[in-house]
């Protein structure tokens, strides 16, 4: 069960016992691992982090309920802590020779603290001296460390591509100080475009990319301060800004324009109707988000993946043209707003032809 | 006619003999008489030039004669170049003074901005060594007062590393040094004797020092230590107007030092007085499970008025107390009363048996204190293991009550009400018995929670139904993923928005395995 492909075994067993919510069963299988002599970082990165990465996945095709999903997390959590004070852990840290010192924090506004907590395990066993500041890290908080504490590099995790801005301010913060930035998680694009865009000292598609992209050198301290601004000169057109202020508006005309246009919300339950506006508000923030970084990207595959899981539901995703219709109305003065939602448009239409629902609406 | 004219002109051949010169051509160059060579009467710019009168891109030329500095414009015709020269030795002494200039403010500029990001004090000593070594001079050493007989160094040297160091040293064997330190005046450099410089100054690969220069660094109303600057031999001697230059540096890299220095001062009170009110960390108690999260409401602050505490049990057996509770009021000046009530509540802790008479206790200590308008609602939870059960004693005192959430998705609110601690000379309380079967869970939360504003629309409440819907999906979940989830439910639901402080925790009866004690010291597993 240890070569490459035998992994799989591993990850099966584990999910079966963190999805039962069984840490018992779940403690075993990384015990088990480890007298299997797997080191604990491929532990970690190969049979740890693709079980969480599993979460989602099995979300989205709507196989497990929100209650698994933080019942695995939860789970994994303390297998992780379990695996933090193992014999093996401790000794291979402690043979390390010391790297350097590191602040990993997820932005503000990201629950998924899992990737973060992960690379700052491993980062420990390859002899880092690692403060772990957590998920959801207010910038002000984050700064006040970076105040207290020389670190030779902060890691900002964020899987939210919403949160994009944020993390903008929080990189430029953190550089300010004089501290460089590597960044992780899926927000930041495939190939990491945005941590470019940001302005972020180096990008990691993963765990291990990132603890191989800190070991091959040390990443220079930024000098020339500047604002966040100057890395995205297409925000003078205040279209972000506009947008991301009036989003409580929007989603509320666009909620009392839609009954008109989508009959069948007349009998929506009170349950459906906020999930409605909370898909509303969900698509107000990636059109902001998109507008940030000016690329049309981000509010493409925004609406594709939403149209998976709302067909995996057995929801029509045809529902979410009206809401772009009616938001394309309330923005035809904002041209690079009106040009996100016609090209949101055919995205929704390509993937509702692709995926036709797989269960009969209710 | 051009004979007279008041610029000397010289006139000379394609081959670079000199035809003719005017007098002022012969004063400034007295050989450049007719037919002598332009390359011999000549500077060699000159007749550079000369050869390249074609290239426009050479034209005007310029350069040294004699002590001024002059400027030609070549006139060609037929076979023979007129040469004008002009004096252009002000304007070039006016040029060079502004390019110095601009330098030096562009580079105050680009220290100012480095300086003024960062206040730890570590990180300004190395930016001011790193840009006095690669502006100033070809080594630096910034020199902090001692801290217990030794003191702080930064040494950057020409390869632009910079080196922390605590050193003992004796701050009289470098002229200038003590004086720099205490904040008097600089001695001019020409007064130090580069030679004397002591080994910790002249690093070895340095070679050997040409000249020194040592500025305080002049703090807020205390010297923040000093600045000593290094050449090499092979470089020039500091001059007037650089050491003038180098302590304008200095007066700014001394200000951000203090700046840093009381920081760092500062921030080591407030943790101090802080570790104090940070909320404890959740944990097993006597094997029930327990997580507790907590999101103060400011940004920049750690604590609010929003607290909890969780005591075991003096003796194994007996119960564990959970405490939740909501200040009025938030920030530091409640998180302040937030320590007195969990200091009154510790006092307490024999009488826990009783809830009625411990919050009659509280309310009595709250009346006596001297800010008579701050009062507080709480929630008190006794916890005892019995076989694979959890019973629980629920005390509310003005408190949302506890919410229970059964294994079968169930949620129930447990029947506990009280008067709220420190209003009313009197008090009265209802206690509730819950008993939670395995993988059941009872909730504390504050009103931070259920009075979250924000959701799609932006101004909803999030409310006490909306969080009761979202519990009966969380039946069978460990304590830490539902609190996780109540937390992060209201946090997203508030946004970027503004909201009050937020604590949630969540007490389980185990679902049998433990895995708290699986790890350091073999499988220490028990099951229950």
């Amino acid at each position: 069960m240890t070569d490459a492909t035998g992994f799989s075994a591993w990850r099966d067993k584990l999910w079966q016992a963190a999805v039962a919510g069984d840490e018992f069963a779940a403690a075993d299988v990384a015990l088990a691992a480890l007298d299997h002599r797997i080191p604990v970082e491929t532990l970690l990165l190969e049979i740890v982090a693709p079980v969480q990465a599993r979460v989602g996945l099995e979300w989205e095709a709507d196989r497990i309920t929100v209650a698994q999903e933080h019942t695995v997390t939860a789970i994994n959590e303390r297998v992780l802590a379990a695996l933090a004070h193992h014999p093996v852990a401790r000794r291979t840290a402690a043979a390390a020779r010391h790297a350097g010192r590191i602040a990993v924090a997820c932005i503000d506004g990201e629950w998924h603290a899992m990737p973060a907590r992960i690379l700052a395990e491993v980062l420990r066993l390859r002899g880092w001296r690692v403060d772990y500041l957590g998920a959801q890290v207010p910038t002000p908080h984050l700064i006040a460390h970076l105040h207290r504490t020389v670190y030779d590099v902060v890691a900002l995790s964020t899987s939210i591509p919403a949160r994009l801005p944020a993390a903008h301010a929080a990189i430029t913060a953190c550089q300010a100080t004089g501290t460089p930035v590597i960044v992780g998680g899926a927000a930041f694009g495939p190939d990491g475009r945005y941590a470019r865009l940001l302005g972020a000292d180096a990008w990691a598609p993963d765990g291990r990319a990132a603890a191989d992209r800190l070991a091959a050198a040390p990443l220079p301290r930024p000098t020339a301060s500047r604002q966040a601004a100057d890395d995205l000169p297409h925000l003078d057109d205040q279209e972000y800004t506009l947008v991301s202020r009036s989003a409580g508006r929007l989603v509320r005309e666009i909620m009392s324009g839609l009954p008109e246009r989508v009959p069948a919300m007349a009998g929506y339950s009170e349950q459906q109707h906020r999930h409605t506006a909370e898909d509303v508000a969900h698509i107000v923030d990636f059109l902001a988000a998109a507008l940030y970084v000016d690329d049309p990207g981000l509010f493409t595959r925004f609406l594709t993946w939403t149209t998976g899981v709302l067909t995996a539901r057995g929801v029509p995703a045809g529902a979410l043209l009206p809401a772009l219709d009616l938001l394309g109305g309330l923005l035809e003065d904002f041209p690079r707003a009106t040009a996100l939602i016609r090209r949101g448009h055919d995205a929704v239409r390509a993937a509702s032809a692709q995926a036709p629902p797989r269960r009969p609406p209710p | 006619m051009w004979r007279g004219a008041p610029y000397p002109v010289l006139m000379v051949d394609a081959s670079g003999v000199i035809a003719q010169a005017n007098d002022a051509a012969l004063v400034l160059l007295p050989g450049a008489v007719p037919g002598a060579l332009l390359a011999d009467a000549a500077p060699a710019w000159l007749s550079l030039a000369h050869t390249r009168v074609l290239d426009p891109a050479a034209s005007p030329a310029r350069g040294p004669i004699g002590p001024g500095t002059y400027e030609a414009r070549p006139v060609p015709a037929a076979d023979v170049v007129t040469w004008w020269l002009t004096d252009a030795t002000d304007l070039e002494h006016a040029t060079r003074s502004l390019r110095v200039e601009r330098e030096r403010t562009a580079f105050l500029d680009q220290a100012s901005s480095e300086l003024l990001s960062s206040l730890n004090l570590d990180r300004c000593m190395e930016v001011t060594a790193r840009l006095a070594a690669r502006h100033l001079a070809d080594a630096a050493l910034v020199i902090l007062p001692p801290a217990r007989r030794r003191h702080p160094v930064a040494y950057c040297g020409p390869d632009g590393v910079v080196v922390h160091e605590e050193l003992a040293i004796d701050a009289g064997a470098v002229p200038g040094l003590a004086e720099a330190l205490r904040g008097y005046p600089p001695l001019p450099s020409r007064w130090i004797d580069p030679g004397a410089a002591p080994g910790w100054l002249a690093r070895e690969g340095f070679g050997e020092v040409g000249s020194l220069v040592v500025s305080a660094l002049p703090g807020h109303g205390v010297p923040a230590g000093a600045l000593v600057l290094l050449r090499g031999s092979g470089h020039a001697g500091f001059s007037e107007g650089e050491e003038v230059f180098a302590r304008l540096f200095a007066a700014r890299a001394g200000a951000a030092m203090a700046a840093a220095r009381l920081y760092a001062e500062q921030t080591g009170i407030t943790e101090t007085l802080m570790r104090e009110l940070l909320p404890p960390r959740g944990r097993d108690l006597h094997g029930v499970e327990v997580a507790a999260r907590y999101r103060p409401s400011e940004h920049t602050a750690r604590v609010g008025g929003d607290f909890y505490d969780l005591h075991p049990p003096a003796e194994p057996g007996q119960e564990s107390l959970v405490v939740l509770g909501d200040v009025a009021g938030k920030g530091l000046e409640a998180a302040v009363l937030t320590g007195k009530i969990r200091h009154t509540l510790h006092a307490l802790l024999p009488l826990a048996g009783d809830h009625q008479r411990v919050l009659e206790l509280l309310n009595g200590v709250l009346l006596t204190g001297a800010d008579r308008t701050r009062f507080v609602t709480l929630v008190l939870a006794s916890v005892l293991r019995a076989g694979g059960r959890v019973r629980l004693r629920l005390t509310s005192a003005g408190h949302a009550p506890p919410l229970i959430v059964r294994g079968d998705g169930r949620v129930e609110e447990a029947r506990t009400r009280g008067t709220l601690i420190g209003m009313l000379e009197s008090i009265t309380s209802v206690t509730d018995t819950v008993v939670l079967e395995p993988g059941e869970t009872c909730l504390l939360f504050t009103d931070g929670i259920t009075e979250a504003v924000g959701g799609p629309l932006g101004d909803e409440m999030f409310g006490e139904e909306r969080l009761l819907d979202e519990l009966r999906q969380c039946g069978g979940m460990p304590p830490e993923a539902i609190a996780e989830r109540v937390e992060m439910l209201s946090a997203q639901w508030v946004g970027d928005g503004d909201h009050d402080d937020m604590a949630v925790i969540a007490i389980t009866a185990p679902r049998g395995a433990h895995l708290s004690a699986v790890g350091g010291h073999g499988r220490g597993r028990f099951t229950a």
